[in-house]
């Protein structure tokens, strides 16, 4: 062959393998509506097609602990309460509830239409049963601590308590078929919210005995009580939702079927949308570009923030004014818009925006405002005086990071512009796969750490509690006495104005004082037909209801 | 024959022994829990559900009551799915990878032999630099860079067949013809090498001085001799394939097994590393033992034992 055509295959072939480097990236998931309002006329056919990243992990809900099983589990199963499309608690089996005037004592009135998919009705006695289930050391689950606020459940799961084991005396009581008593530990305000959450549904205790090991094992190991069933489920290749014609509420549901397909590579998603085969998938940061001018495409924000750990054990990282200075010496927009560019947005704070609001209905984030902003100039100042104050000319830090492709690029950002702003600064990156981080966190053997936290439940106190003195996740040696009395206080109050306030108070502590430099605030981007309407995105527990949802204007 | 076959088996058995404590006591040093929420659990609770799988005694005493369930056939249950045992999974993964990989196999070796043996026939010719440039190309091109080009233009552009899924046979073109791009390059570069060898050894030209046509002794004489080689990396390469392909079958949305022997190991799922861990090298030593018998049947001076004469 001359030479010539070898040339020219060569230069082929690499612009092929140029263009293939794109297909990278994973998780593609499933999101929130477009639309609403005025309805009109339904297409015949409700049929909606996703695909999700991973196979579903548990489908007992007393044992679940990741998204993709509290997303299914939030479709076909019902809490007391569940979230609407506001984002606000809707009645779910609960049709009413009471509270006592110390905010400990729940009285919920369940809907006597509500009904298990073999008929049954589903009863007080079937959240007693999931409940003393999920707590029961037994269950051994990974998500029991969500529990705490009913009496007695951490006493029930802590070894060597008088109550150990004693899932008898769980604060949760059936007066009577359809009545359900709570008693709580503290005032919890939150408390209806959490009535929505995958771990406090409820299980039919003849059937899930009568199926034993297998219970939740297969689509037909369960029964459902949610507006969709589970009507196959093929274990690593997908699963199907049909609508459940026992559900109290099917009027409101409009989709027949939902067919997802287990999808890991981002690429095969989109190329899966471009062909019609799904009707929407979530876009990782390397697709936005190529979709974000496409009117199918959408953003949404996502609970989650991400921030720099500053651990104090470190002598130079205990100076205020260093930590400053580090929170100060990086462009936080640079790094959401131009490395991230999947729709996150800076984070100047600990507690996220659009997550919760007051009992006047201000966002949390409104009322505090932003703590810091990037300024090189006064970063610098701060930083040598800090310097001067440790007695150090140069100084190495480490970042603790993730080991994705995602995350070395905002480590490399990181590095470069804070060694660019802080003159004497040396940043040595170690990326470590995730679970060795963890370890690696818990020790608080590193500098600085790249770090994320999602919310449990919807209250600013998920953020805020872990950072108490000696609190297993403060894993900065952060401590602050003012800021642990204002926690402690809070857990307490009944007083639901007091008690936002003292949260409120406690975040401008905690910024002010620089525990942590925020880093931004994760986006969803997305892209879904325009013919999908009315799929609500959720802050916490299961993050999708198609409830609501349904088809119109397909061709 | 038999005697012998015992023997292998017996050493089999070793081999499988020492492999399953060598995992097992490494697998022990990654750090961090099987847990799917690790990040949230405190330590306390992280030791309480340590305690509620054994996790807390000692390794050794943990490997002395692993080897006592497998003995039993027992693999145990997976840490990343509830109630599923790893033995249903790697059934149930193993279908669909193994399906894909012996489709791949058959139409990456025959592809292979037939590039292979017209590029040394026509040695120093068109097809043999042609069949050569390929080869280069398909074993140094990794596979998702094919299994995605594919996709793209026969799945997404010209509609000929599906992007992905696993749900006919029409489902297994694409994925089986990316996945066949490295079999055909390495066994066509090893064919034509070991034909070049082949062709000018002395028996050839005593053939062919015999008399006997130029067809029967590249069929007879050139080609099966030059099988030895070829039978010996096919072993390694089949147990390779059928045990699946992580990035085709991500590409491809395939439910096959092959992505547990990188997710286990990262999600520290214990028995699920040491399940595909084991599964995989029985396999392996398994296709060791047909390779040898193989041999005997391509070529028996090799015969392993109990030839004729005894």
């Amino acid at each position: 062959m001359s030479k010539s055509k070898w040339s020219l295959l060569l230069t082929l072939v690499l612009a092929l393998s140029v263009f293939l480097t794109a297909c990278g990236g994973k998780d593609s998931g499933s999101s929130q509506s477009s639309g609403g309002g005025d309805k009109g006329k339904l297409d015949d056919k409700q049929v909606l097609n996703l695909v999700d990243t991973e196979e579903i992990p548990v489908m007992d809900s007393a044992k679940a602990s990741d998204a993709v099983s509290f997303r299914v589990m939030n479709n076909v199963f019902e809490g007391l309460y569940r979230f609407g499309p506001k984002d606000e608690p809707v009645p779910g089996v609960a049709k009413s509830h009471e509270v006592s005037k110390d905010g400990t004592v729940y009285t919920f009135h369940l809907n006597e239409k509500a009904k298990w998919s073999n008929g049954d009705p589903v009863t007080a006695k079937d959240f007693v049963y999931a409940w003393r289930k999920a707590v029961d050391p037994k269950t051994a689950s990974e998500y029991a601590y969500i529990m705490a606020p009913v009496k007695n459940a951490t006493a029930i799961q802590t070894k060597g308590d008088a109550l150990y084991g004693k899932v008898d005396k769980l604060g949760v009581e059936a007066v009577d078929d359809h009545t359900l008593k709570v008693t709580l530990e503290t005032p919890t305000p939150y408390f209806l919210g959490l009535t929505a959450f995958g771990t406090y549904m409820p299980q039919n205790e003849k059937y899930v005995k009568s199926q034993g090991d297998k219970y939740g094992l297969e689509a037909d190991k369960m029964i459902y009580n949610g507006p969709f069933v589970l009507s196959s489920w093929k274990h690593n290749e997908g699963w199907q939702y049909k609508k459940n014609d026992q559900y109290w509420d099917k009027d409101a549901v409009k989709l027949q079927e939902i067919n997802v397909k287990v999808v890991k590579d981002q690429a095969t998603a989109t190329n899966l949308y471009e062909t019609n085969q799904i009707d929407r998938t979530a876009l990782q940061a390397d697709f936005i570009d190529q979709y974000k001018d496409n009117p199918d495409f959408h953003k949404i924000a996502d609970p989650s923030v991400f921030f720099l750990r500053l651990n104090e054990k470190n002598p130079v990282l205990k100076n205020a004014d260093i930590r400053k200075a580090i929170d100060m010496g990086w462009d936080k927009k640079g790094l959401a818009d131009v490395i991230l560019n999947d729709g996150s947005t800076p984070a100047y704070y600990l507690v996220p925006k659009d997550f919760t609001k007051n009992p006047d209905g201000e966002d949390f984030r409104k009322i505090n405002g932003d703590f810091g902003k990037f300024d090189a100039a006064k970063a610098k100042a701060l930083w040598e005086k800090g310097l001067k104050a440790t007695g150090k000319k140069n100084v190495e830090i480490e970042l603790l990071n993730y080991d994705n492709d995602n995350s070395k690029k905002v480590g490399e950002y990181l590095k470069n512009q804070l060694e660019k702003n802080l003159p004497g600064l040396k940043i040595k990156i170690k990326a470590q796969p995730f679970k060795q981080k963890l370890v690696l966190e818990q020790k608080m053997d590193y500098d600085m750490s790249f770090a994320g936290w999602g919310p449990d439940y919807k209250d600013p106190m998920t953020f805020l509690d872990m950072f108490t003195t000696g609190n297993s996740h403060n894993e900065m040696n952060y401590s602050n006495k003012k800021y642990d009395k204002l926690i402690k206080d809070a857990l307490k109050e009944a007083d639901v104005k007091k008690r936002y306030q003292m949260l409120l108070d406690a975040e401008k502590i905690f910024m002010e004082e620089q525990a942590i430099s925020p880093m931004y605030q994760k986006g969803i981007a997305y892209i879904q037909k325009p013919y999908v309407h009315d799929i609500y995105h959720h802050a916490v527990g299961g993050d999708y209801s198609y409830k609501w949802a349904y088809i119109q204007g397909k061709k | 024959m038999s005697r012998y076959l015992v023997k292998r088996v017996i050493y089999m058995l070793i081999t499988l022994f020492i492999i399953a404590a060598f995992t097992f006591f490494l697998m022990k040093l990654l750090p961090g829990s099987p847990f799917r929420n690790q990040d949230k659990l405190t330590p306390q609770q992280v030791h309480a559900l340590n305690e509620k799988y054994g996790l807390n005694d000692p390794v050794p005493v943990q490997f002395v009551h692993y080897m006592g369930k497998l003995v039993q056939g027992d693999l145990g249950l997976t840490f990343q799915f509830d109630g599923r045992t790893v033995t249903s999974m790697i059934k149930d993964g193993i279908g669909p990878s193994a399906t894909l990989g012996v489709e791949a196999i058959i139409f990456g070796v025959i592809v292979g032999l037939i590039l292979g043996v017209a590029a040394a026939l026509k040695h120093n010719s068109a097809i043999d630099y042609g069949a050569m440039v390929f080869a280069v190309f398909g074993a140094a091109i990794p596979s998702f860079v094919f299994a995605g080009l594919l996709q793209y233009y026969i799945g997404v552009k010209l509609e000929w067949l599906p992007v992905a899924f696993w749900e006919g046979p029409k489902y297994h073109v694409l994925p089986a013809l990316a996945l066949s791009v490295g079999i055909i390059a390495q066994i066509a570069r090893f064919m034509r090498n070991e034909m070049l060898d082949t062709l000018g050894q002395d028996y050839m030209i005593t053939a062919r001085a015999k008399g006997i046509s130029k067809g029967r002794t590249i069929f007879v004489h050139a080609i099966r001799n030059s099988l030895i080689p070829i039978i010996t990396i096919l072993g390694p390469m089949v147990v390779n394939v059928i045990t699946g392909s992580l990035v085709i079958e991500n590409i491809f949305a395939i439910p096959g097994i092959g992505e547990q022997f990188v997710k286990s190991i990262n999600v520290n799922d214990y028995p699920m590393i040491m399940g595909t861990t084991l599964f995989y090298s029985a396999l392996l030593i398994f296709s060791m033992l047909i390779v040898d018998i193989l041999y005997g049947v391509v070529d028996p001076r090799i015969r392993v034992a109990g030839g004729k004469s005894k």
